[in-house]
């Protein structure tokens, strides 16, 4: 967590430009932008800066962000009540999407509409994000007028369906594209289930194929499939940078690349500080998961392949 | 086999059902925007400015002129849209012989937002806010005449200066008029305006409501949301799908045929001050030497880069003034497009064989797509160019600032804004001490007559020496539900009068 503090620290300050820029406009003399500089901080060299922000990270204080004023942390706590569902909920239709269309996939391999399912799913993953979400515009929100086509409602999740409503978008964006690349996954471990040796001893001993494959198979596949999962819903919070763009949509993504524009480092740090933070706790959770799916994983040793 | 894929087929159907179950519960919603009409309507304002703060003074971008002149915050002075300047907050002013003394009186019986009275001694503090050394305002240098502020009683201000300015009124039509208590003014507001902020969604929109003690006339709406946007097309999509009644700019023409060919929609052309303009530095070789400048502006055609940009928008300029500008004069003739006489001017300058130079370029539109054009223009007279993209932020550090650059492309937003080609330090370093003379003259000027002899003057003279390269005139375009009327068209400096508009039943 600190080397990735670090990195951060360092590889923002690489890039050109002075986050007391945005503060100035054209017709700002000398004098004002040295103020700003003073205020930001972007006058002292940069060691005294990290010490600066290390002094920071130690008391868990992000700072206040140097365009707006408002402490990092609040602003962060506000957007992610946006970015945290968001995820959540693209990630759950995901599943549902991915799960039954993988299995189906892998067992229906042969029939047409099994490769059809791969096919798509392999057209899914080679489509950029944002031009998924322009499509579902397009059609949903311009053509049909069925969703709005962007933006998040003023009074937040106190109306829950209208926040749904609105968010009915870029969570089928989101859901859409990851479950293109969770459906290959699925229905690679289906398939590797399939061929094993132990669903044809189950099948041997009587059981009927739908029943070996529900009570062998899922278990034995899940466990691949979890550790996916868990990248997955990573890449699912930073693939918000891009979905909250297209839609408009105060979250937690907005602000990076608001914060990176500006150079408004407290705010940029922040938020990868905390989504760093997030994706750990993400991987964690992955792997209690598997190990609760699957014994074998409990052992001290950990024999883990 | 048969057992699974039904169980599966099954398991398939009902997350269909249970998916196709919630989109038609979602779609059952009605959407939240409120689309009735009348007196108290709501207007929906969609724009891709959103400000950083609520304060002018710290840096909050022009989206806050948008959001707050003249709605939230008011100045003793209003800039109207047709370029004039009435009073506002004043209700009657002075000027001594010498011009070195005004005396404004304040209107009666205005109340800030917070319910306090209006003083002289906010005007006072609200002036000082803005010329004191924190201040960010880039308006900080045109108020350096003041010498002093008093206050003799609660509805007089006099104000002090060490030299004349006959722009004074027009200057401090900058200066929002705050309550000297108010506190946080980058995240709240006290002003006196017609409207009081009434909740802002950092990244997403902020709403003010009408000001039932307001003063003056009452806006003939009820509450105002200015939306935010950071892609055009979901702009013109919120548009289109009426989740926004207004666009303030519409920045690309490509958007403008999906409004103009729809009965639903109104699209008003105003008048703009934005200038795209590609400034030497004049301060290096070879653009210290006027025939390179003067070749420059001579090879390039202005009306096909501004058709290829904007179609049959926008207006050609001669100079940095706007037509709105009452110091306009025709100087599109000065130097006007011939490619030879630009080969005849480069070889009398000493560059027969052409030259090369590298434009910094904005990473944003129209930049880009104009640099390449320019690169091809210039190519025809034997002069390459070389283009290096930079972002806004860069741009300010390296060329703003460290005046590190041979050529630059910029958009200059700001109305009046001649007086820059009288700073020999500012970033594109032009240095005609005529020049100088006569826009500092035209300050001291004793009547606006007089300002306006000078100031043509100084403009047909920055013409001449081709100072920078200007390339059009931005158009100003304004694209709003049919429904909706009474907003401004010209959005000089960025301001955004709501208390007109109407929206019908």
């Amino acid at each position: 967590m600190l080397i990735a503090a670090a990195v951060l620290f360092l590889l923002l300050r690489l890039l050109p430009g002075d986050p007391a820029n945005a503060l100035v406009s054209v017709g700002a003399d000398p004098e004002q932008i040295e103020a700003a500089r003073r205020q930001v901080g972007s006058d002292l060299p940069i060691g005294a800066q990290f010490v600066r922000y290390l002094g920071q990270l130690g008391s868990f204080d992000h700072g206040a962000s140097f365009v707006s004023g408002v402490p990092v942390l609040e602003e962060i706590g506000r957007r992610l009540t946006l970015t945290l569902p968001l995820t959540a909920l693209a990630f759950t239709c995901a599943i549902l999407i991915a799960l039954p269309l993988g299995i189906l996939a892998a067992v229906k391999r042969d029939r047409w509409y099994g490769s059809l399912i791969s096919v798509i799913s392999q057209l899914g993953v080679a489509i950029p994000v944002f031009w998924i979400g322009i499509l579902l515009v397009t059609a949903f929100a311009v053509k049909l007028r069925l969703f709005p086509s962007s933006g998040f409602p003023t009074s937040g999740w106190r109306d829950p369906l209208a926040a749904l409503h609105q968010l009915a978008l870029p969570i089928l964006t989101i859901a859409l594209v990851m479950s293109a690349s969770l459906l290959r996954y699925v229905r690679s471990a289906t398939l590797d289930v399939i061929g094993s040796d132990y669903l044809r001893t189950a099948r041997a001993l009587g059981a009927g194929y739908g029943e070996a494959l529900v009570r062998h198979g899922i278990r034995n596949g899940a466990v691949p499939v979890i550790s996916i999962l868990g990248i997955e819903l990573a890449s699912t919070l930073l693939g918000a940078v891009v979905v909250e763009r297209v839609f408009s949509l105060p979250g937690l993504g907005s602000m990076l690349l608001s914060g990176i524009e500006q150079r408004d480092y407290p705010s940029v740090q922040g938020v990868l500080f905390i989504s760093t933070l997030l994706v750990l706790l993400v991987g964690f959770a992955a792997d209690l998961a598997q190990r609760l799916v699957d014994p074998r994983l409990r052992g001290p040793s950990g024999g883990r392949s | 086999m048969t057992a699974l894929s039904a169980r599966a087929n099954r398991a398939h159907r009902s997350v269909l059902k249970a998916t196709t179950a919630a989109m038609l519960l979602l779609m059952g919603v009605a959407p939240a925007v409120s689309a009735e009409g009348g007196p108290d309507a709501t207007i929906s304002i969609g724009s891709l400015y959103e400000p950083q703060n609520l304060d002018n003074t710290a840096g909050a971008g022009q989206g806050i002129n948008e959001a707050f002149n003249g709605n939230v915050y008011e100045a003793l002075f209003r800039l109207n849209d047709d370029g004039s300047v009435s009073p506002s907050l004043v209700k009657d002013y002075t000027v001594s012989e010498d011009g070195l003394t005004y005396t404004f009186t304040l209107q009666p019986g205005v109340t800030f937002h917070s319910g306090d009275p209006l003083t002289s001694a906010d005007v006072k503090w609200s002036i000082e806010r803005v010329t004191s050394p924190d201040s960010k305002s880039s308006r900080k240098n045109s108020l350096k005449p003041i010498a002093s502020i008093e206050t003799p009683d609660d509805a007089t201000v006099v104000i002090k200066l060490s030299s004349r300015s006959i722009s004074l009124p027009y200057n401090l039509s900058y200066v929002w008029v705050i309550n000297d208590a108010a506190k946080d003014l980058q995240s709240t507001e006290d002003g006196t305006g017609p409207y009081a902020l009434d909740g802002w969604q950092r990244g997403s929109q902020l709403a003010v409501k009408r000001f039932d003690k307001y003063w003056g006339p009452k806006p003939e709406n009820g509450e105002v949301v200015f939306k935010y946007f950071t892609e055009a097309t979901a702009l013109n999509n919120a548009l289109l799908t009426g989740a926004v009644d207004i666009i303030t700019s519409v920045q690309s023409p490509d958007s403008l045929a999906q409004f103009k060919d729809n009965p639903d929609f109104t699209v008003a052309e105003g008048k703009s001050t934005t200038k795209l303009l590609l400034a030497y530095n004049d301060r290096v070789a070879p653009f210290d030497n006027v025939k390179v400048r003067k070749a420059l502006a001579r090879a390039v055609d202005d009306k096909k880069l501004l058709e290829a940009v904007w179609g049959e928008y926008g207006t050609l300029i001669g100079s940095f003034v706007p037509p709105t500008d009452p110091w306009y004069v025709d100087l599109t003739k000065v130097d006007a497009y011939d490619p030879e006489s630009a080969k005849a001017l480069l070889a009398e300058a000493g560059y027969p064989d052409g030259l090369t130079f590298t434009i910094d370029t904005p990473n944003y539109d129209p930049h880009p797509l104009a640099a390449q054009f320019l690169q091809g223009e210039l190519a025809k007279v034997g002069v390459k160019v070389n283009i290096n993209v930079i972002t806004a932020n860069e741009w300010y550090t390296k060329i703003y600032k460290a005046h590190d650059f041979q050529a630059t492309l910029q958009e200059h937003v700001n109305h009046r804004d001649i007086v820059f080609y009288g700073n020999p330090d500012f970033y594109w370093g032009y240095n005609n001490p005529k020049v100088v003379d006569l826009i500092k003259a035209s300050e001291e000027a004793k009547t606006v007559d007089e300002q306006t002899e000078k100031l043509k003057e100084a403009n047909i003279q920055i013409a001449e020496d081709a100072a920078s390269n200007w390339l059009y005139l931005y158009p100003q375009i304004v694209v709003s539900k049919k429904s909706v009327s009474g907003y401004p068209l010209n959005g000089l400096n960025s301001q955004f009068f709501a208390y007109g508009i109407k929206k019908a039943d």
